[in-house]
C-alpha cells in the first residue's frame, strides 16, 4: 500500500512524536508513506469565504503534488483544510481557474485524501491490524477525543457519523483498549482561542477532561496537535484524578511493540528509503 | 457609507460568497443550544442571524461573539436549514478586517512562553483568522 504523505508543519515541530510514532508503525504494518517533496504549511484554517483565495494556494498546491496518488495526512487541521480544498476545487469551477492558473498547474480536484485512521480502517482493516498487535493494551481505559475537524462539515469530511462516530473506539479496540465512551468525545475543544480567549478553552476544555473522568477514562487519545495543547494546558486540573492524552498513534506504536529508538531508527531509515524511491 | 447600503452589501456578499443566506433561519436556536462557546458570548448565534435579518449591521460589527465563535462547525452539523453559521461568523470577521479595523492580533500580542508552548498549527491559525 503506497501513499503520498504530507506532514504539516506542527509534525516537524511540537508534534514531531506524532510523525515519529506513526511513520515507524506504518512501517511495520507495510503502509508506504512517501513524504511530499518541498511541501508547505496547508494553511491551517480553510476559508469560509470562497474569494479568500489567497488561503487555497498552498492546499491546491499541496493536492495537485500528490500527481493523484492517494495523500495522507495525520493532523486533523492538515487533513480537514485539504480535504475542503479539493472539495472546494470539485464544486466551485471560477475559484479553480484563478487558483490553478495562478500557480500554473493542472488540477481538477482528483485523488483520494485521506487521514492516516482511515488508511487503517480502510484500506488495511482493523481486523487486520487488531492480527498485527503484539502488546495488546489490555486493561487500559482510552476514550477517543474527536473534536470538530476530522467530522464536520460531514457531507464534505466523510470521515465518520458527525454525532455518533466510531473509528476511534474501533482503533482502540484493534489495540485491545478497554474502550471508555465519553460524551463530549465530538465537542469543540476551544481551538485557537486559547491563544487569544484563554477562559473560554479553560471553561470547553474542562467539560470534555470531567466528562472523560466521569466516563472512567484514564486516558483520551487525539489526533490534533492543537487539541492536545489545549487539553494539557487550559483546565485547572489541580487535586483531580489524571486524564492522560496521546496522539492516537502513540498507543499504536505501543500496542505493536515498537520501542521509542526503534521507532527513530525506523522513521530514519524510512525517510531516507523514500529519498532514494522518489529521485 | 449609509447603514442601508451596508447592509446590503454584507449580506449580499455573504450570499454569493459562502452560499448562505440569513433569511432562510427560521429561528429556531438549536445553533444556540449546541454552541460550546455561548458563555463568552454578547449575542447568542441565533440572534446574530436574526441581525442580519434586521440589517442590524453596526450592532454586528461590535458584537464580541464573532470572535469568539471558534469554526467547530456544530451549529452547522445541527442546523434543520441546513444552514452554515460558522460561514455567517466569518463574512463579518472579514468585513471587520477587510474594511474597519485592520489586523486583530498578531505576534507581538503573545508571551515567550506562549511562543515556546503553543504547536505551529494555533499560531497559523490564529493569524489567519484574526489578521488580513
Ligand atoms: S494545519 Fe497544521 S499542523 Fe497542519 S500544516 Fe497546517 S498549520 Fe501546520
Ligand atoms: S439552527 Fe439554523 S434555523 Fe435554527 S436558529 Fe440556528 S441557523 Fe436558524
Ligand atoms: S461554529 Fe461558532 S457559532 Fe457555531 S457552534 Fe461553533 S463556536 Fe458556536
Amino acid at each position: 500500500m503506497r501513499y503520498r504523505y504530507f506532514p504539516g508543519c506542527t509534525l516537524k515541530g511540537q508534534a514531531k512524536n506524532m510523525e515519529n510514532t506513526t511513520l515507524a508503525a506504518a512501517t511495520a504494518l507495510g503502509i508506504e508513506l512517501v513524504e511530499l517533496e518541498e511541501w508547505q504549511c496547508c494553511g491551517a484554517v480553510f476559508p469560509l469565504y470562497e474569494d479568500e483565495l489567497i488561503s487555497l494556494l498552498s492546499p491546491v498546491r499541496t493536492l495537485a503534488a500528490a500527481e493523484g496518488e492517494p495523500l495522507v495526512s495525520l493532523c486533523a487541521a492538515c487533513h480537514h483544510v485539504l480535504k475542503r480544498a479539493q472539495e472546494l476545487m470539485q464544486r466551485n469551477e471560477d475559484a479553480r481557474h484563478k487558483v490553478t492558473e495562478f500557480l500554473e498547474i493542472d488540477y481538477k480536484g482528483e485523488g483520494r485524501v485521506l487521514h492516516f485512521l482511515e488508511v487503517l480502517r480502510d484500506d488495511l482493516g482493523f481486523d487486520k491490524l487488531a492480527e498485527m498487535i503484539k502488546k495488546p493494551l489490555e486493561g487500559r481505559k482510552a476514550a477517543a477525543y474527536y473534536g470538530c475537524l476530522l467530522l464536520r462539515p460531514s457531507k464534505v469530511m466523510q470521515f465518520d457519523d458527525p454525532e455518533n462516530p466510531t473509528i476511534m473506539e474501533d482503533f482502540l479496540q484493534a489495540l485491545g483498549a478497554e474502550v471508555v465512551k465519553s460524551p463530549y468525545r465530538t465537542e469543540c475543544c476551544g481551538a485557537y482561542l486559547s491563544v487569544t480567549e484563554e477562559g473560554v478553552a479553560a471553561d470547553t476544555v474542562a467539560r470534555i477532561l470531567d466528562s472523560a473522568r466521569k466516563a472512567g477514562a484514564e486516558m483520551l487519545i487525539t489526533a490534533c496537535p492543537l487539541c492536545r495543547y489545549n487539553l494539557e494546558n487550559c483546565a485547572a486540573e489541580d487535586g483531580k484524578e489524571p486524564v492522560k492524552v496521546y496522539y492516537f498513534s502513540e498507543l499504536l506504536a505501543e500496542a505493536m511493540g515498537l520501542q521509542f529508538d526503534d521507532l527513530m531508527a525506523k522513521a530514519i531509515e524510512r525517510r531516507r528509503s523514500s529519498d532514494v524511491g522518489s529521485s | 457609507m449609509s447603514a442601508a447600503a451596508n447592509k446590503t452589501r454584507l449580506v449580499e456578499e455573504m450570499k454569493a460568497q459562502s452560499g448562505q443566506d440569513p433569511s432562510q433561519c427560521f429561528q429556531c436556536a438549536k445553533c444556540s443550544a449546541a454552541c460550546p462557546v455561548t458563555a463568552a458570548m454578547d449575542l447568542l448565534p441565533h440572534q446574530v442571524i436574526r441581525y442580519l435579518q434586521m440589517g442590524m449591521e453596526e450592532e454586528l460589527l461590535k458584537s464580541k461573539t464573532p470572535w469568539i465563535c471558534a469554526s467547530c462547525f456544530t451549529c452547522a452539523a445541527r442546523c434543520p436549514r441546513d444552514l452554515d453559521l460558522a460561514r455567517m461568523m466569518e463574512g463579518i470577521r472579514l468585513s471587520m478586517l477587510r474594511c474597519r479595523e485592520g489586523n486583530k492580533f498578531g505576534p507581538a500580542d503573545l508571551t515567550p512562553e506562549q511562543l515556546e508552548k503553543l504547536p505551529q498549527q494555533a499560531l497559523v491559525s490564529g493569524f489567519r483568522k484574526y489578521n488580513k
